[in-house]
């Protein structure tokens, strides 16, 4: 997918605006609850108070990846005022414009210049009030700091609380642009967090932190595997508990106490028995059994002709890719609030996507959509696992029938649980280099991940790409034996994990430098150049793998972000255990709006990638989640941190991207390849536990 | 069972009518309303949930209230002094030492802990003296930096 233009889409804003204008900068709007698509009239975004202070009203939420001052920067940047007289307001259903939700590293690149565009008209019109108020046209206005002024005579002067003050004014603007990227004052500067107060001072508020006066917490019965029936209950040892109340509805049994601590105690009381699961898969059996049940294969690119490519073929190189079910695991776990007041449902929800859970919860509650108000504060984590938000429709249920606040927060368990995993995957790859070692033909089978990341950035003449299942809706009945779902970067780890290592052991077939086999098949420049900023900042030199450096790289272009990756590592051949040393990272995603958070989001993503490439994988059988806390399920830690070196390429012609996934993708093959480098063997299944080193190694053909 | 169990909390004395097998970390949140304490797994596995103990770092999901009478206690909200930020809260500002905050509480506060414990720590021992603090965002890195550079100012006090 390519991106738009965004002075294209900001020109969606040229359009005829009629707008009370000082009414409507001071007090909400009413918003049209059911209207998918961005408000057009900026007032939806925008409202300056008196004192000059702009209130940002966004639908997106923050939940760490720093789009709460990003947006703010784009905001102060079209207006004209410092950033800290911009207050956001996000996340709430009630008072800001509608958003689809948080995800796909999509807040800049597509919201962006939506906000942008509405700050753009917005200033425009308050030079208009300028300039007739101060009477000179508006080209001899200049705008510092909120405060508009006559070129040549700053005396005369009005800030924009003066001009928006009191007056109600209809207009209609045309073709506003936005400030070209030449004129930037505060875009593309470092610029330190907006939410980090609150954050230290243990001030910010999350889900479970709002408690309104005489909220009960609820836990709920869970099922001991998925797909495990309940068959009896027993909640009588529970109730003679004081301050406990058991509510049944259906399938949904829940132990209220006003201590939460307490519910759960309770809820160990209740004795239910369930028919066992149906499930007979496990993390062994998985591959073999998506293999055989997966949908019939999409075709998602095709060029040359295959056959023409195997008869060019002098070495042929095939391979299957495997990968696990990995957990979200945010460090907040879910939780909702729902308060049920005079026909009115007000939940707060640790959810990436609160318009999306109004509507959800409208359908599920039987309520009309004005009559919900969904608000996200800030959220302990997403990772694309806090898309839904079963938790919000269990409180509001549970508000309901309790006749008073509930809350549910679950229990970590209950989040290894119910949390919808990345998709364990399998990629066949086929492919063979003719006789000058360039790539002859590439098929690419993909079943199970997705079809993100799944094509090839390289020249290659012949080259098939399919894909069968996916993380999203639609495969087959009990394709998954669980909820699976969007997982930062859904299905490009799991791809570009296969292109990339399959790319290093072209390579090495062909007797060439990893890097240099790469740029010869590489045309576009966006890509080149962070390779090579990348290899000069590592210290890479050319030597065909394995080196016994250590040195591994892996490249991708994620939905117009370009990056580039150099890792060391290290081996150890006895124990299997690998420890990465450093990691440099180069990253070209178009115009930055704030540089600190880029880099931020790119150390996040290492981090990460380093959860997936060497620790983390979901382990079950029947049904049963045998990983229920962080015990046995290992994330990332200090002593697994290595030195990470972030390198922004300068773009200024390509409109910001986004960046809370592109540096992730990168992860599986970069550590897999830099290994083959180390010891010689290519690992072809993720995660690359230290067991499956070993293995790797103990059947390394001697010969190599 | 229910009884009275007096601590200095933040500095203050407190009494709390609750039974002593409870752990501190819900009564904390729950029944003395401060929220800075989060609660991430439950079983003291995630560290996110850290307080100090009379200076120690404890996981008050695993502590029972009993444990802590007569003791004192601070949490995030009780570590800076008269309205200013406590060292460790201006380096993790000044580092960017967070994402989605959510770990940063204990995090910071087991950070005081750590400095307390071993005033002058090489990078080795802070990861060593961290590890069992989890953070998802992935802003090890920042934290590192952070804490070795309240050390290198003479320490978290």
């Amino acid at each position: 997918m390519r991106r738009r233009d965004f002075l294209k889409a900001t020109g969606a804003f040229g359009l005829l605006v009629s707008f009370p204008l000082a009414a409507a900068f001071q007090e909400p709007e009413k918003l049209p609850t059911e209207v998918p698509g961005y408000p057009k009239d900026f007032n939806a975004y925008l409202r300056i108070g008196p004192d000059g202070r702009v209130g940002c009203f966004v639908g997106k939420i923050e939940m760490g990846q720093g789009n709460m001052t990003a947006l703010a920067m784009l905001a102060a940047e079209e207006l004209d005022v410092p950033l800290e007289q911009v207050d956001m307001l996000m996340g709430d259903t009630d008072l800001c414009p509608w958003d689809m939700g948080t995800w796909g590293s999509l807040s800049i690149w597509q919201f962006g210049p939506v906000l942008r565009g509405a700050a753009a008209e917005a200033r425009a019109i308050l030079l208009q009030l300028a300039a007739e108020r101060l009477g000179v046209p508006p080209e001899r206005l200049q705008v510092q700091a909120g405060v508009v002024s006559v070129m040549g005579a700053p005396g005369r002067q009005a800030t924009y609380g003066e001009l928006v003050q009191g007056k109600r004014i209809e207009r209609h603007l045309q073709d506003v642009k936005v400030k070209p990227v030449s004129q930037f004052t505060l875009v593309g500067k470092a610029v330190p967090r907006l939410d980090g107060r609150a954050k230290v001072t243990g001030g910010a508020q999350y889900a479970a932190d709002i408690v309104p006066a005489g909220t009960l917490q609820a836990c709920l019965l869970r099922p001991p595997a998925h797909g495990a029936k309940l068959l009896t209950v027993d909640v009588a040892e529970a109730e003679k508990l004081p301050g406990v109340k058991v509510i049944r509805d259906g399938d949904l049994v829940a132990v209220l106490h006003a201590r939460p601590d307490l519910a759960r105690e309770a809820l160990g009381r209740v004795k239910a028995t369930f028919q066992p699961s149906p499930s007979t898969l496990d993390n062994q059996t998985i591959h073999t059994h998506l293999l055989k049940a997966a949908p019939v294969a999409r075709e998602l690119a095709a060029k040359g002709d295959l056959t023409r490519g195997e008869a060019e073929a002098v070495h042929r190189l095939d391979a299957t890719y495997l990968d696990g079910y990995v957990a979200h695991a945010p460090m907040e776990p879910h939780t909702a609030v729902a308060h049920w007041d005079k026909g009115r449902m007000t939940v707060w929800a640790s959810t990436q996507a609160p318009f999306l859970v109004r509507g959800m919860l409208a359908k599920a509650l039987g309520l009309a959509q004005k009559n919900i108000r969904v608000i996200t504060p800030f959220l302990g984590g997403g990772f694309g696992g806090k898309g839904g938000a079963p938790q919000a429709l269990e409180a509001a249920r549970l508000a309901r029938l309790a006749g008073c606040p509930v809350q549910v927060t679950w229990s970590r368990k209950e989040e290894f649980f119910l949390d919808t995993f990345r998709p364990a995957a399998v990629v066949k790859l086929r492919s063979g280099l003719d006789k000058n070692g360039r790539i002859a033909f590439w098929e690419h089978q993909v079943v199970a991940a997705g079809e993100s990341e799944a094509e090839t950035m390289y020249e290659i003449p012949h080259q098939r790409i399919t894909s069968a299942g996916t993380w999203m809706g639609g495969n087959p009945a009990g394709f998954h034996p669980f909820a699976v779902g969007a997982w930062r970067a859904p299905a490009a780890n799991t791809n570009v994990f296969a292109k990339e290592c399959h790319m290093d052991q072209l390579a090495a077939k062909a007797g060439m430098d990893p890097l240099a086999f790469r740029l010869r098949h590489l045309k576009n420049p966006r890509m080149i150049a962070p390779l090579q900023a990348a290899a000069k900042a590592f210290g890479w030199t050319p030597k065909p793998g394995p080196s016994g450096r250590g040195f591994g790289m892996a490249c991708a272009d994620h939905r117009d972000t370009l990056v580039a990756a150099m890792a060391e590592v290290a081996v150890d051949r006895k124990t299997g255990a690998v420890q990465v040393k450093r990691v440099v990272l180069a990253q070209d995603m178009g115009v930055v709006v704030n540089p600190e958070g880029a880099r931020q989001q790119i150390e996040g993503c290492v981090t990460m990638g380093l959860g997936y490439a060497l620790l983390e994988e979901v382990r079950f059988k029947n049904g049963q989640i045998l990983d229920e806390n962080f015990d046995t399920y290992q994330l990332p830690r200090f002593s697994h941190i290595p030195d990470i070196q972030t390198i922004l390429i300068e773009n200024a012609t390509t409109p910001a991207q986004g960046g809370g996934e592109p540096a992730i993708v990168v992860m599986g093959a970069l550590i897999a390849n830099a290994i083959y480098d180390a010891v010689g063997v290519h690992l072809l299944q993720l995660p690359m536990t230290p067991e499956r080193v070993k293995k790797a190694l103990a059947l390394r053909p001697r010969s190599s | 069972m229910a009884n009275t169990l007096s601590f200095t909390l933040n500095g203050s004395k407190v009494a709390v009518d609750a039974d002593g097998t409870r752990m501190l970390a819900w009564v904390l949140r729950s029944d003395l309303g401060l929220t800075g304490t989060k609660i991430g797994c439950g079983e003291g596995l995630c560290g996110a949930c850290t307080v100090l103990v009379n200076g120690e770092a404890v996981r008050s999901c695993s502590t029972p209230l009993a444990a802590v009478a007569g003791k004192s206690v601070t949490t995030i909200e009780g570590l800076g002094q008269g309205g200013a930020l406590h060292p460790m809260q201006e380096a993790f500002l000044a580092h960017q030492a967070f994402q989605c905050g959510f770990c940063t509480p204990g995090m910071i506060l087991g950070a005081c802990a750590l400095l307390k414990k071993t005033p002058k720590p090489n990078g080795h021992q802070v990861a060593e003296g961290l590890e069992g603090h989890l953070c998802r965002c992935g802003t090890h890195g920042r934290i590192l930096a952070a804490v070795q550079e309240v050390a290198g100012k003479g320490g978290a006090r």
